[in-house]
């Protein structure tokens, strides 16, 4: 092996290296492999014609009526002609510019956190002020307020993508908190805690959401005392929140669970007491390990807000699905749901690439 | 910082009137003067009774009966919050009290009078059960129906006046049962079914969002009673009454030619039953139910008389075209026929 | 360190001194019970204004209570029956047809769902560029749109796709497709049909004890025996030759078009064709990702010591990788088939008759008992998670790593 450096440097063959030898190893590695590539590449291509043809080629989109629509593909005007009620459903169009005024404060607040320019203590202020101070603005810009001069609208009126991101943003600032209460019940040393929490957790755990919404809507009222009613779209949220909180409480668990005993004693050996260990030692490292999780589950949520629709709110979906019947238009179906579709897609996908940028940042204590 | 006070009042307190509405009390009348406007449980959109437009601006016999009832009480038809409810939510949003009254193309039955806890103020459009088919199928009665898929919407009596209908004829089906309207039609226009069942004004409604109406037939034959009207919760006999009149009022309008055009100069009517209805010439039966004297001239002001309300949302002139048939007046070949105010 | 406990010590002594309620106070065991007493009586004080206000909401508005419902007639028609069902039948009846049907979907997507994760999750770690990016792209698709979303959309299509009644898609004359579903000829059995049966289920027992003398001999001598290729054949051969020689004791009935529709045979409503189809691709995207985490999960000098042991490709993917990996797979697998079975709910949104389309759907619109039904149907829904999640357990305990 010494006289090795003396060998004449051999290199790799032709076909091993290059264009074609990328595409030897990674679409022919074997016969088997590569029919499959021949198979896959013709059903990729084909559909793919298909669709750019529908969708961009044959499609219109720019006018203003269905007679607009004559290339024969996809009518993407019909989309943009029912933007507003899409965006906004039943929300009188005079006072649109009170959520539009949510949507830049919102904007403002989400997209330094995706600026590594932005130092992270601007990061956490703008994330504290998210979550405690906005929503009470958000709320009162779209409710609206006697003492401010804003016109009261009543939340039958709200609809649309503001509605499923009202339903998302307040599900999900609030599932967290609820969902790590119950995991740090689950193991408290309290019997009677664990078992409560355990019950709750196991509970909604176990029934479908749609089974909750319908009891939030048609049993919640006759649960109270006579004449007291819980706004419609409240009730749903407590579902939505609920429900998922206690699979957050699950995730949460996870991570409690795997930090090392001594973390807990070392917590305690520093005299700090029950709420301040986890608060400062245990749960800083655990929330930090389940990120993916409690990600996922904020997904889930996401998602779950669609099923309002069932009890007669109108989302985004239901907002598409009431203006695909439009006799006016014909066959905008499968426009309509594409289009919704889109739009969940990008905030889910969107979300779960933030959730793999995060995790990369705070990964920091176990890496070697 | 005081802006930041503010907010944060704002807010809460509009949490807490967003939470909780309005405390306890078995006087609707008074609660619904209390917070200033009604509180009606209308359908999820069907055009004629009770639709919204783009602005939730709604419209509709049904929508009107909740008018007439707001005129009533406040003398302005536009204080009523509309409450969208679907089939399934109609009964408990009424029963628990989140709505005051419902008014939503809903059947009387001896069930929901008896057994739900509620009650019928009367009829606003006399119904019953009709058969849409493409025309292409060339069915003239619902005796050939046998074997066909028929779709319907859930929650409701059609449901189970199919089910009579087919097995006392001998007949089998496939019931297709959708939650909304919305759903049932597009059943139907996507060939999934080859009847579409409803009440028959519903069909009308729903033929007209097909995308060639032509394709379509209504069969004329009926197979049931559906006499549709506002429902209120039991055990408050005064709002009841309110309800009741309101609708009463709207029809004994009619009779005496009392119009929404005309109502003004009708006020100096010397037709005793005229003078009665509207509260002229020493007459306050508005008091015997909690209202002012003025209830049924506010009533026909603000929505006119029953034929009117009828021409505007359903008439032969509206995309519905809808015959006054059974629902013209008692003296005109109708059914519809008021107590006398008296 | 060593201060601040000596701190807390003191401390400790000086709430001893300072009378008895700051002792009471510092107490964590009777903090605890303090505390747990109170919780115990805010939980059932809640419970008990609660079950208050329904009994008094329902007694002022006149609401009927009572499971008697569930004996009175239903006098409404379901699409689809897994048993005999007609208008004249109970409440109860409604119950058990929506539960079966419900029960139906569940399995049958949990199947195919099963199958297709971990055809796309193998495909994710796939040496094919191609393949490994196509299943990559399928999963963060379906994965990010709300399920609810497409069930309509399939739904929508495959009403769009299948023609009408009379342009049936046909084939040999016994299959037919059409947007009113899919029919297909279904077996009627005769005389001599319980035989085969018999026959069949006796192939299938001597198949497993077969299996069982195999491994033992296995492990006795070290000897192979092909049981499972020997089971499979017996298991098909012997009833199929019984059945045979008893001249096909079996006939079928034939889909045919009678008036607006095909009647006879069995038929598949597009309403479970367009659910499962969401179901299955949906939950697949989730289990793929799922096999492909538990496959990564097995280190890979489990593979190199296999083949040190001169073991092949497949026996190594069978006897080392799969059963390691399975411990990783399966919790969360099963959670996918609860989620599964809880989103077949969803059904109610386009029509399929399932427990909630039916029970509390329907029977509850006609009844207008909605605390009754709806708390049978989440019991029913309960019932099924836990016995899943029971199952899970047992099945957990059995392949969880035995350290010795």
């Amino acid at each position: 092996m010494s006289d090795s450096a003396q060998a004449q440097v051999i290199r790799p063959p032709k076909v091993d290296r290059g264009v074609i030898g990328w595409i030897k190893q990674n679409l022919f590695p074997s016969w088997f492999s590569g029919i499959l590539t021949v198979v896959l590449g013709y059903f990729i291509i084909t559909s793919l014609i298909s669709i750019i043809d529908w969708g961009i080629l044959r499609a219109n989109f720019v006018g203003s009526t269905a007679a607009d629509c004559s290339g024969g593909g996809a009518c993407w005007v019909f989309i943009g002609t029912r933007m507003d009620f899409f965006i906004y459903g039943f929300y009188p169009e005079a006072e649109h510019w009170r959520i539009n005024l949510v949507y830049l404060v919102f904007g403002l607040i989400i997209v330094p956190q995706f600026f590594k320019a932005v130092s992270s203590r601007i990061k956490m202020i703008l994330g504290i002020f998210g979550v405690t101070i906005f929503p009470i603005f958000a709320f009162v810009m779209i409710y609206g307020s006697e003492t401010l001069g804003l016109t009261h609208v009543a939340t039958s009126q709200w609809g649309g993508l503001t509605l499923t991101l009202i339903l998302a943003y307040v599900g999900i600032v609030a599932a967290i908190p609820i969902g790590i209460l119950l995991a740090l019940g689950r193991r408290s040393d309290m019997p009677l805690v664990r078992a409560l929490c355990v019950v709750f957790i196991e509970f909604w755990r176990g029934v479908p959401l749609i089974t909750i919404l319908f009891m939030a809507s048609v049993m919640l009222p006759l649960f109270l005392p006579d004449g007291v009613t819980f706004d419609r779209l409240l009730r749903a949220l407590i579902g939505i929140t609920l429900f998922q909180s206690a699979y957050m409480a699950e995730v949460i668990r996870g991570g409690l669970q795997a930090i090392p005993k001594g973390q807990y004693e070392a917590a305690e050996a520093m005299g700090l007491g029950y709420w301040r260990s986890m608060g400062l030692i245990i749960l800083p490292q655990a929330l930090k390990i389940v990120i993916p999780g409690i990600v996922n589950t904020l997904i889930s949520l996401f998602k779950d807000t669609t099923l309002v629709l069932v009890v007669g709110l109108f989302d985004l979906l239901r907002t598409v699905q009431a203006t695909i019947v439009d006799p006016a238009w014909r066959n905008v179906a499968t426009e309509g749901y594409v289009f919704a579709a889109f739009v969940f897609w990008v905030f889910c996908y969107g979300m779960s690439r933030y959730s793999q940028m995060l995790e990369e940042k705070l990964h920091t204590g176990h890496k070697r | 910082m005081t802006m930041k006070v503010k907010i944060l009042a704002a807010g809460i307190t509009a949490v807490a009137a967003m939470s909780v509405a309005g405390v306890a009390s078995a006087n609707t009348l008074e609660q619904v003067k209390q917070r200033g406007h009604l509180l009606c449980g209308v359908s999820d959109g069907l055009p004629g009774f009770s639709a919204p437009d783009e602005r939730a601006n709604w419209s509709g016999i049904d929508a009107d009966t909740c008018r007439g009832v707001a005129a009533a009480v406040f003398g302005d038809p536009n204080k009523v919050e509309f409450r969208s409810l679907n089939a399934r939510e109609r009964f408990t949003a009424l029963q628990s009290g989140e709505v005051d009254m419902l008014s939503r193309n809903t059947t009387w039955t001896l069930t929901r009078d008896a057994s739900l806890g509620l009650n019928f103020a009367g009829v606003n459009y006399y119904d019953g059960q009709g058969f849409m088919v493409r025309e292409s199928l060339g069915v003239t009665s619902p005796t050939e129906l046998d074997g066909a898929t028929v779709c319907i919407q859930s929650g409701t009596t059609t449901e189970l006046n199919l089910a009579d209908y087919f097995r006392a004829n001998n007949m089998q089906y496939d019931a297709l049962v959708f939650d909304t309207s919305d759903q049932t039609i597009q059943g139907f226009e996507t060939n999934r079914c080859d009847v579409l069942t409803s009440d028959i004004s519903q069909l009308a409604a729903l033929r007209s969002k097909l995308e060639d109406p032509s394709t379509a037939v209504l069969l004329e034959e009926l197979i049931s009673k559906e006499p549709l009207g506002p429902v209120v919760r039991q055990g408050d006999d005064q709002w009841f009454n309110v309800v009741k009149w309101a609708l009463y009022a709207q029809l004994n309008a009619e009779e005496l030619g009392v119009t929404q055009a005309n109502v003004d100069e009708m006020k100096n009517s010397d037709n005793p039953e005229i003078q009665r209805l509207l509260g002229t010439g020493n007459n306050n039966f508005g008091q015997h139910i909690g209202l002012g004297a003025d209830w049924a001239y506010n009533i026909v002001k603000g929505v006119g008389n029953y034929g009117e309300m009828f021409e505007r949302n359903v008439g032969p002139n509206t995309p519905l075209g809808l015959p006054r048939g059974m629902n013209n007046l008692w003296n005109k070949g109708g059914i519809m026929y008021a107590p006398p105010v008296r | 360190m060593r201060l601040s406990l000596r701190n807390d010590f003191m401390a400790d002594k000086r709430s001893v001194r300072s009378g008895t309620f700051a002792r009471l106070k510092n107490d964590p065991t009777i903090r605890s019970r303090t505390f747990q007493i109170l919780t115990a009586l805010v939980v059932v004080y809640f419970f008990w204004t609660i079950f208050q206000n329904t009994v008094d909401n329902m007694e002022r508005r006149g609401i009927s209570t009572g499971l008697g419902f569930l004996s009175s007639q239903a006098g409404f028609g379901i699409v689809m029956s897994l048993i005999p069902y007609n208008e004249t039948m109970t409440y109860g009846r409604t119950f058990w047809v929506g539960l079966l049907n419900t029960l139906l979907v569940s399995s049958l997507g949990i199947f195919f769902a099963t199958l297709i994760g971990f055809i796309v999750g193998i495909g994710r770690l796939s040496k094919n560029w191609l393949l490994s990016t196509m299943s990559a792209i399928f999963v963060d698709t379906f994965r990010n749109i709300p399920l609810l979303l497409q069930i309509f959309f399939w739904y929508f299509a495959v009403l769009r796709a299948l023609p009408g009644p009379r342009d049936s898609i046909e084939l040999w004359d016994m299959f037919f497709l059409n947007n009113r579903g899919a029919f297909l000829p279904s077996p009627v059995p005769e005389a001599g049909m319980n035989f085969v049966w018999f026959v069949l289920l006796a192939a299938i027992v001597g198949a497993v004890v077969l299996y069982r003398w195999a491994r033992k001999r296995q492990d006795a001598t070290g000897q192979l025996f092909p049981a499972i290729r020997v089971g499979i054949a017996m298991v098909v051969l012997i009833p199929a030759v019984v059945f045979l020689a008893l001249g096909s004791p079996m006939s079928w009935d034939v889909p045919e078009l009678r008036g607006f529709n095909f009647r006879g045979g069995i038929s598949v409503i597009p309403e479970l064709g367009a659910l499962l189809l969401a179901l299955t691709i949906y939950t697949a995207a989730f289990i793929a990702e799922i096999v492909r985490s538990g496959i990564q999960a097995v280190s890979h000098g489990q593979t190199e010591a296999a083949s040190a042991l001169g073991l092949k490709r497949g026996t190594t993917l069978r006897l080392v990788i799969i059963p390691q990996a399975m411990r990783v797979i399966v919790p969360p697998l099963t959670s996918q088939y609860l989620n599964l079975t809880k989103n077949s709910s969803l059904a109610v949104a386009i029509g399929y008759p399932d427990l909630v389309s039916v029970f509390m759907g329907t029977t509850l619109n006609q009844t207008g008992q909605a605390v009754e039904i709806v708390a049978i149907t989440m019991l029913v829904y309960l019932t099924i998670s836990l016995v899943i999640s029971f199952l899970m357990n047992i099945y957990n305990k059995a392949m969880s790593l035995k350290e010795r």
